[in-house]
């Protein structure tokens, strides 16, 4: 039984059900897959022995019968994730060696399904980056080539969208606070949502902006994405943004009719130097939904354009809040202090040398935008124009709007190292068209489309109407059928 | 909104300083350059008329749960101090505070 790495969710759960195959023999599958793959800097911390005791579990509970769905999918978790006694340190200097007494809601979530844990990928720093080179472990590398350049995997869930896209692991976890399931998702030719917020627990998740962080799976199809969300999502009493709301069976809203839907295309989202082969793939999705019996709706969402500068008052903000626990009392890093060093020596060095630079810019942009003097000038001014944002797809809504299509990315992968000498702000225009779903709150997909003239992964962006992620999946099922994406980068790792 | 402000090495100094990140002397000057690039970019929300508009607090309506105030948890101290840099006798250890 070789290659069983390579199989989707629903194609191993149905293998395991009809005993054709065990969680053992899929998860040594994996755990091979992975060894073979150091190149793509994707699995950072692998915790073999721990996923073998977890197969074993699983395939008791396979053979005592009525298993869920998930019970015996290895996986990969994003590194911004804690998990019980297994090195959790979102990627950061910061927190080398923590091992937190605890498990994330999502990740206790997943086990309590009876899924099986292959090991911690590589992100941004703190989920902070667009490219996956803010990492301390170093960078995840998209296992899609098409020269002699090594090409990001997107970033922040970097390490998950490579391992996904390289069959590492059946699927894994992701975080989004600006984009950073989807754009990864596009970079590497594999399906990524963001649910609504408050969908996902966020306890034991580390926090970068909270208002706007939430987790989702990153699959090989929409049907995956349908199965591992519904395990993933639930009320959690220990996040007070947590939705009481029942989690329906998304698998079983994947009809395949979306008849009579309406579908927004909304103007704002035609930038100036999109490049034509992204604007061509966008018209396709329309068509190819228009085909399946859906009504295209010229639509506009007047403030897009200043989601990102919104993202880039808020979302630094709620950092330098959250990050300001990192101070080398309780967790982590603590830096070698000289003769004579007092409390604030002690913070001042931590910092300093905890976080890389990215982190400490957005720190540092979120205690300025914050100061005395300035909070009115600019935190409050964007929390006004993120209302406008929100209620520019309310009104959408409100004229009877089911979806909304847009690009997901302003472009296809870009090669290690391009950025580097760039502005940050030329960063931060990656996240231009998946912003925008964080500051309303909603639920947004990314689905792989089609190539390049170059041969890499494109992918489109569906924004769905709040709490409606199973219709919304259903609507990426159906692109995902009609665009027929069946593409797999070549193995060179 | 006041007209837009260049940043100056001094402020980026302070910034530093409130955030407890130290940063040497010499790096001052370009961090200052970074900060007027960002905040450059965040001007543009000055076109936006936002006049009666409510600053968002929760961008889902829900009205947060609320629950009786009891004690749920606790009495974990070796726990809470099991990732320390620096525990000693049940306490978290940090240099001196207070001369």
């Amino acid at each position: 039984m070789s290659d069983l790495n390579k199989l989707t969710i629903a194609e191993a759960r149905d293998q395991l059900r009809a005993k054709e195959i065990t969680s053992q023999e899929l998860t040594q599958s994996c755990l091979s897959a992975i060894d073979g793959a150091d190149a793509l800097g994707a699995f950072v911390h692998k915790t073999h022995d721990l996923a073998m005791s977890q197969a074993q579990a699983a395939d008791a509970r396979l053979a005592a019968g009525d298993a869920p769905d998930m019970c015996g999918i290895p996986l990969g978790i994003k590194d911004l994730f804690c998990t019980k006694g297994v090195d959790s340190q979102a990627a950061s200097r910061i927190l080398q060696g923590f091992k937190p007494e605890y498990e994330s809601t999502v990740s206790q979530n997943l086990l309590d399904a009876g899924t099986v844990m292959l090991g911690k990928l590589n992100m941004d720093e703190f989920a902070m980056g667009s490219s996956n080179e803010t990492s301390v472990y170093g960078n995840a590398i998209n296992p899609w080539k098409v020269d002699d350049r090594a090409l990001t995997p997107g970033g922040s869930s970097g390490g998950s969208a490579a391992a996904v896209a390289a069959d590492l692991c059946l699927a894994a976890t992701g975080t989004d606070t600006g984009g950073s399931i989807r754009q990864p998702a596009a970079f590497t030719g594999i399906v990524g949502i963001k649910p609504t917020y408050g969908r996902c627990s966020r306890w034991g998740v580390v926090a970068f902006a909270s208002s706007l962080d939430q987790a989702g799976p990153m699959t090989k199809t929409v049907r995956d994405s349908a199965i591992m969300l519904e395990a993933m999502c639930g009320h959690d009493p220990k996040d007070s943004t947590s939705a009481d709301l029942p989690v329906p069976n998304f698998e079983a809203m994947l009809t395949g009719d979306i008849r009579g839907k309406k579908i927004g295309i909304p103007k704002e989202y035609r930038m100036e130097g999109m490049p034509a082969e992204i604007e061509a793939l966008w018209s396709q999705g329309a068509d190819m939904l228009r085909d399946a019996g859906a009504e295209i709706v010229d639509i506009s969402l007047p403030h897009t354009k200043y989601a990102l500068p919104a993202y880039y008052v808020i979302a630094p903000a709620e950092a330098s809040s959250n990050l300001a626990r990192y101070d080398g009392v309780r967790f982590g890093h603590r830096a070698t202090l000289a003769a004579g060093d007092g409390i604030t020596e002690m913070y001042e060095k931590t910092r300093a040398e905890g976080f890389g630079p990215e982190v400490q810019r957005r720190i540092m942009i979120g205690t300025y935008v914050l100061s005395a003097g300035f909070y009115d000038a600019y935190y409050n001014r964007a929390r006004r124009v993120r209302t406008l944002i929100k209620k520019d797809f309310e009104d959408v809504f409100a004229t009877g709007v089911d979806a909304i299509l847009t690009p997901a990315t302003p472009s296809a992968a870009f090669g290690l190292g391009e950025m580097t000498d760039a502005d940050p702000v030329q960063m931060y225009l990656n996240d231009v068209f998946t912003v925008t779903v964080n500051l309303a709150g909603l639920p947004g997909i990314s689905v792989p489309t089609g190539l390049d003239s170059t041969g890499l992964p494109l992918g489109l962006q569906l924004i769905g109407r709040p709490w409606e992620e199973g219709d919304l999946l259903n609507t990426a099922h159906v692109l995902e059928q009609a665009a027929g994406f069946v593409a797999k980068p070549q193995k060179w790792w | 909104m006041e007209p837009y402000m260049s940043i100056t090495t001094e402020t980026a100094a302070k910034v530093a300083k409130l955030a407890r990140i130290r940063v040497e002397e010499d790096a001052l000057p370009a961090l200052a350059q970074e900060f007027n690039n960002i905040l450059g970019f965040i001007e543009q929300l000055n076109e936006v008329d936002v006049a009666g508009v409510e600053p968002m607090t929760s961008v889902t309506p829900q009205r947060l749960k609320r629950r009786v105030d009891d004690v749920t948890d606790g009495n974990q101290q070796g726990k809470v101090l099991k990732n320390a840099p620096d525990a000693r006798e049940g306490f978290f250890a940090v240099p001196k505070v207070v001369e």
